[in-house]
């Protein structure tokens, strides 16, 4: 199992000035598994995924990425193109166009020519369903349809690892859905992801591991159904009583 | 979303007027002005003119190279001022605060008569002929001073703006894979630029006029011109009532100009 796992995380520890972020968190995620991380707000859970692309250092403990430790400049860029984001807010590029977006970083990392980045970038517009919308610009679009665009550009670079930080969180409701649906195919397909998320009915149908994290730790995981209907810890009962209710 | 205004056919005159800047009529009274002065008294405004001619086209490349070089020396400073790398945030704000606290006429002195004088000392202590026998030239002095003083101005200028990009921005582009430059490059400066093009052409503009100080290092700019001229006749208000009228129309063009660029750079939202 061990030599398996795509993403090694051992004994990481993380502190914003006094407070203690991350208190010794211990992680493996399988080729493939699709991983769902819950918890209250300030549990370290969006902590915990930025450092597996190393958005935010850590002070302690050691993560490997694809046989990739994280510790030099180099091995972290080389992380990052195999290491897909997908981020609360989009993030995306307000001053290229939506098909730009895509095959700027094809273009410059994966040295891609223009013709052939576009291609890539047509065919997974057309996955997350807005072909038509390759020369709007971002603003011009819909929450949900800029956090569609927000994948595909995350998978214009092939990663082998899609982070998802709280993707629907700033969604309006009836968006929700059509974010779900491409993250839904996408697990299908056999991507290695990790979620932050309170998504419970994503969660059910296809994480194969929930966790629930608090005060910087690893309380309880499980499989979804299992975590959800039968927890073993307090605190995972009490946060989940809250969620679900 | 400006177009279906234009497209209206009731669209009037009197809206076309302000949509197309009442400030071009502006400086069509100013070009008309100067334009009926040398017409209808050429002497003495066409002499004068025609003396401060090549004083305009040195106050015009001055500025212009000045400028060119300013913007790519405090993308430095401003790059610098942003680092997280100590030591060249520490270099920067050296720079910064103390270009920023020595007026630009007193720079200007010290690379036309202290700089000079400084390598003559260092040729004659290190008994150096090239460095003793050194002269200026006035206008590669001038330039090295404006260019040296606006750059500390613009490199706080950048820093707004690269300030003002929201991290997320940053973020997504390293995770993209893109190294710390390329971000910069292709992500967050193209959006600064938009965001500081206002300041950047208010930067031209009081570069331009603050040019008239180089009349004091011995460059024969359009100040320095009317001067002489003024010594030669003694006519002060035609001379300097024509120097102002040319100072205005190259000033109001620019920031018309100015503000053409920002309106056909931004982005549609």
């Amino acid at each position: 199992m061990e030599s398996e796992a795509i993403i090694q995380i051992k004994n990481i520890h993380k502190h914003f000035g006094k407070v203690h972020a991350l208190r010794g968190i211990d992680l493996n995620v399988s080729r493939g598994e699709v991983v769902l991380i819950i918890g209250p707000s300030g549990s370290g859970k969006s902590t915990l995924l930025r450092c597996i692309n190393r958005l935010e250092e850590f002070d302690q403990g050691s993560i490997v990425v694809d046989g990739i430790p994280l510790d030099s400049a180099e091995n972290i860029n080389a992380v990052r193109t195999e290491v897909g984001m997908v981020f609360q807010q989009f993030n995306l590029f307000p001053h290229l166009t939506v098909l730009n977006n895509l095959t700027l970083a094809q273009r410059i990392i994966r040295k891609r020519e223009k013709a052939e980045a576009e291609q890539i970038g047509m065919e997974l517009l057309r996955k997350v369903g807005i072909p038509e919308k390759a020369d709007c610009y971002p603003l011009q679009l819909s929450g949900g349809q800029q956090q569609r665009v927000a994948i595909a550009r995350a998978l214009a670079m092939n990663p082998k690892i899609m982070l998802f930080d709280e993707p629907t969180s700033a969604l309006d409701p009836e968006m929700i859905q059509e974010v779900l649906d491409v993250m839904l195919a996408l697990a299908k397909e056999g991507m290695t992801m990790v979620v932050v998320s309170h998504e419970m009915g994503f969660a059910r149908a296809a994480a194969d591991r929930a966790i629930l994290m608090d005060g910087g730790q690893i309380i309880e995981q499980a499989p979804p159904n299992i975590l959800f209907t039968n927890p073993k810890h307090e605190r995972t009962k009490a946060f989940l009583s809250k969620v679900l209710s | 979303m400006q177009k279906t205004e234009k497209d209206n056919p009731n669209y009037g005159f009197h809206e076309r007027i302000k949509q197309t800047d009442q400030w071009w009529l502006l400086v069509a009274i100013v070009v008309l002005l100067v334009i009926l002065l040398t017409t209808f008294k050429p002497d003495p405004y066409q002499r004068i003119l025609n003396f401060v001619m090549d004083g305009i086209w040195v106050t015009l490349y001055t500025t212009v190279i000045s400028f060119t070089l300013v913007l790519i020396l405090g993308l430095f400073g401003g790059l610098g001022r942003t680092s997280r790398n100590p030591i060249l945030h520490g270099i920067a704000s050296v720079y910064v605060e103390v270009i920023r606290g020595i007026p630009l006429l007193v720079q200007l002195i010290i690379w036309y008569f202290a700089f000079p004088a400084m390598v003559k000392d260092l040729g004659n202590a290190w008994n150096m002929e090239s460095l003793s026998n050194y002269k200026a030239n006035p206008i590669v002095m001038a330039i090295l001073g404006m260019t040296i003083c606006y750059a500390a101005y613009m490199s706080e200028v950048y820093r707004a703006g690269i300030e003002s990009i929201p991290k997320g921005q940053m973020e997504a582009a390293r995770s993209l894979g893109m190294n710390y430059f390329q971000a910069m490059w292709y992500v967050i400066l193209p959006q600064a630029i938009r965001v500081i093009l206002p300041p950047i052409g208010n930067e031209f503009v009081t570069l331009l006029k603050d040019s008239s100080l180089v009349s004091v290092v011995a460059v024969a700019d359009l100040t320095r011109r009317g001067r002489e001229f003024m010594a030669a006749n003694f006519i002060p208000i035609q001379t300097w009532l024509m120097v102002a009228l040319l100072y205005l129309v190259m000033t109001l063009i620019a920031a018309r100009a100015v503000t053409w660029l920002e309106k056909h750079s931004r982005y549609e939202r």
